[in-house]
């Protein structure tokens, strides 16, 4: 092959750096990163990109910050293995690898635009949302009414602890939240998250609902959704699979025919619902 | 104008001689009792009537294990592509028809430049079946001739072979040849009736379908009994995804060496029928259960890439049934069990 073709190599990560890296819990580690190149990275809310570290290997995590913030893109890892336990302990300036962005968006500049919006997020599900919700919020007249369930196990897991106040002061944004096991300081919700979905409006015309979260939350709340009246092409869901590739050709990620790298991540959940791998 | 040769089987073992002392030449050569691709060092090792080789030539193009890149812990990666140009002699046509099912899996979407170098390095001597190996059924899956996917094509006919060339590449080996007829009009009738046969009687099992008919077959066997009883007996050893020709999937690892600063990206095979090919981290396993794995395999082959790509996953090599000690692999015995229903 030639140098310019060798260029073009699908596996090849960019270099990077860590430009700022901060415990978000105990698990839970915020990073900005700026591509060497000082390009950008030109995501959209929902997509993912392969982040290498050299000498350990790669892992997908999702893009968290929303196009708007220029220069550099957010990203928040738990640390539960080989390649995410090296990021953790990577210092602030640091090199890493990216590739990406790849797979599916949540669909924030076509159908989501002048419909009411639901997002319903347990966990570091939060991570990716954020990027659509923060998209959203920029361009809060293009969106009808807005309402964002996060729920997490403990006060202690939850994410993004001053992003949250500010959306919870805003009049246009219903935020609700609530933790399975509560501590001394709580003074919210306890209880799982469809407990949260009696409270907000829904309407199976104009509200279209964005879910990710862990496996076991989907099941119940769309069971809970239909019960309303959604329909299923009303809803998005952001699905994790294993991944070794990012770019359709490992087979790690496959969900029977699709392949969550290519055809997902962000699936409109009509297109699952025949698909008995998925939730 | 086509180049059609007829040449004899000492003019066979003097191209190829001439052939390997100018460049690397990877051929099909008797394992003991079987036969496999390896690289030819005298033309007279080389099988031409093997029936069907171990491993598939997938292998040249995608290796068990490849580096596809280097790296420096400072963050520093670097491509490694293939540069070597090399000839495959001795590829059956099935093999010739999963290729080109490769070359699409790699070329889609995302061209795989790693795949791709070394495909485009390769010169593919194909060569018409003369023995039937003891599970294909080539005639069964439309490939036990090919049109088209090769160099050049070689049929046995009578003492000597037919030398179909095709490509620019395939004509860059005659040279080698030196002086050779043009196969006659008797020669070239006698190579039809040998491909008519073959596209009849290449078969130990039969599918009681048309290939085709596999992806609305499937549509409604989700939850055939078939699935747990066969994989109560599966040891989840993945020998079926490894010899089969038409399995590409991949893990990536990065190996450090002894310096702690360097290391190489390697990709070595997978397989989908291992326990935790479908494990994410914290332990949630997408496919935990062996039939889920089982029947996961047999979808893919003959409904999902069917829906992405057009094409079956399956060549009727039959690899995976002789590979198999659970005697569960077999796609026709799976198949036609379903369309019992
Ligand atoms: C589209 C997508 C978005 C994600 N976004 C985030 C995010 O924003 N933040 C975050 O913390 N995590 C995210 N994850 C999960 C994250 O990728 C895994 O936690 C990570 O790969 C674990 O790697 P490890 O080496 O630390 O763990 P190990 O257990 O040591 O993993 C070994 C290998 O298994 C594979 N693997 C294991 N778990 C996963 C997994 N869950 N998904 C894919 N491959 C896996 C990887 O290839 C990895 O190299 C996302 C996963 C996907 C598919
Ligand atoms: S599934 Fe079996 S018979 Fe079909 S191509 Fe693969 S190894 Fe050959
Ligand atoms: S089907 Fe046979 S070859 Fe394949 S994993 Fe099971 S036991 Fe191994
Ligand atoms: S991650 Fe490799 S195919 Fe999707």
């Amino acid at each position: 092959m030639t140098e310019s073709t060798a260029s073009q190599d699908i596996y090849l990560p960019m270099p990077a750096t860590i430009e700022e890296s901060k415990l978000l819990t105990a698990v839970d580690r915020f990073f900005r990163i700026r591509l060497s190149s000082g390009a950008e990275l030109g995501h959209m809310p929902g997509q993912f990109v392969e982040v290498s570290v050299a000498g350990i290997g790669e892992a997908p995590i999702s893009l968290s910050s929303s196009p708007d913030t220029t220069g550099v893109f957010e990203l928040v890892v738990r640390k539960i293995g080989r390649v995410t336990d090296a990021l953790h302990a990577l210092p602030q300036g640091s090199p890493v690898g990216i590739r990406g962005p790849f797979g599916t968006t949540f669909p924030v500049a076509e159908a989501l635009k002048g419909q009411d919006i639901l997002v319903i997020t347990g966990g570091i599900g939060l991570v990716p949302v954020r990027s659509a919700i923060q998209y959203m919020l920029n361009r809060r007249e293009d969106y009808g009414e807005m309402a964002i369930l996060y729920g997490t196990r403990t006060p202690a897991d939850r994410l993004f602890t001053d992003e949250i106040e500010d959306w919870r002061a805003r009049e246009n944004v219903t935020y609700l939240e609530t933790v399975d096991r509560g501590d001394e300081g709580w003074t919210g919700n306890v209880g799982v998250i469809t407990t949260l979905l009696p409270k907000v409006e829904v309407s199976p015309v104009s509200t279209r609902v964005i879910i990710c979260g862990p496996p076991i939350m989907y099941k119940f709340v769309i069971a809970a959704l239909a019960a309303r009246g959604i329909p299923l092409e009303h809803i998005y869901v952001s699905l994790e699979r294993r991944m070794k590739c990012g770019v359709g050709k490992c087979g790690h990620c496959q969900i029977n025919g699709y392949y969550t790298c290519l055809d997902g991540p962000v699936f409109n959940y009509a297109q699952l619902s025949d698909v008995p791998e998925a939730i | 104008m086509p180049i059609v040769k007829y040449i004899t089987t000492d003019q066979l073992l003097v191209w190829v001689n001439a052939l390997i002392a100018a460049q690397t030449v990877y051929g099909v050569q008797a394992k003991e009792q079987r036969f496999a691709y390896d690289a030819l060092a005298d033309a007279a090792d080389l099988r031409l009537d093997f029936d069907v080789t171990i491993l598939p030539p997938k292998k040249f193009f995608q290796p068990l294990v490849e580096t596809i890149m280097k790296f420096h812990v400072d963050g520093h990666y670097e491509s490694v592509t293939s540069e070597e140009p090399f000839i495959i002699f001795g590829v059956h046509p099935y093999d010739v028809v999963a290729i080109a099912q490769m070359d699409e899996v790699f070329r889609a979407n995302y061209a795989d430049t790693h795949y791709l170098s070394r495909r485009e390095r390769a010169t593919i001597v194909a060569c018409d079946i003369q023995n039937a190996s003891p599970s294909m059924f080539a005639a069964c899956m439309g490939t036990a001739t090919v049109e088209d996917g090769f160099d050049i094509l070689l049929t046995k006919i009578g003492d000597g072979y037919v030398v179909d060339v095709r490509t620019a590449k395939g004509e860059a080996l005659l040279v080698a040849l030196g002086d050779a007829p043009d196969a006659d009009a008797g020669t070239l009738a006698r190579r039809e009736q040998f491909w008519d046969d073959a596209r009849r009687f290449l078969n130990k099992y039969l599918l009681k379908c048309k290939p085709t008919d596999l992806p609305a077959l499937l549509e409604d066997q989700y939850e055939h009994a078939i699935w747990e009883h066969n994989a109560g007996l599966c040891y989840s050893c993945g020998s079926c995804n490894m010899v089969c020709p038409t399995c590409y999937c991949f893990d990536v690892q990065d190996e450090v060496d002894w310096t702690l600063e360097k290391g190489t990206r390697v990709r070595k095979w997978d397989s989908c029928m291992l326990r935790d090919f479908a494990t994410v981290a914290g332990g949630h396993n997408f496919r935990r259960r062996r039939e889920e794995r089982y029947r996961h395999r047999f979808y893919r082959k003959g409904q999902y890439l069917w829906q992405r790509m057009g094409q079956i996953a399956c060549v009727g090599c039959g690899r995976c049934t002789t590979a198999c000690t659970a005697k569960i692999a077999n796609p026709v015995e799976l198949y036609n069990t379903l369309m019992e229903g």
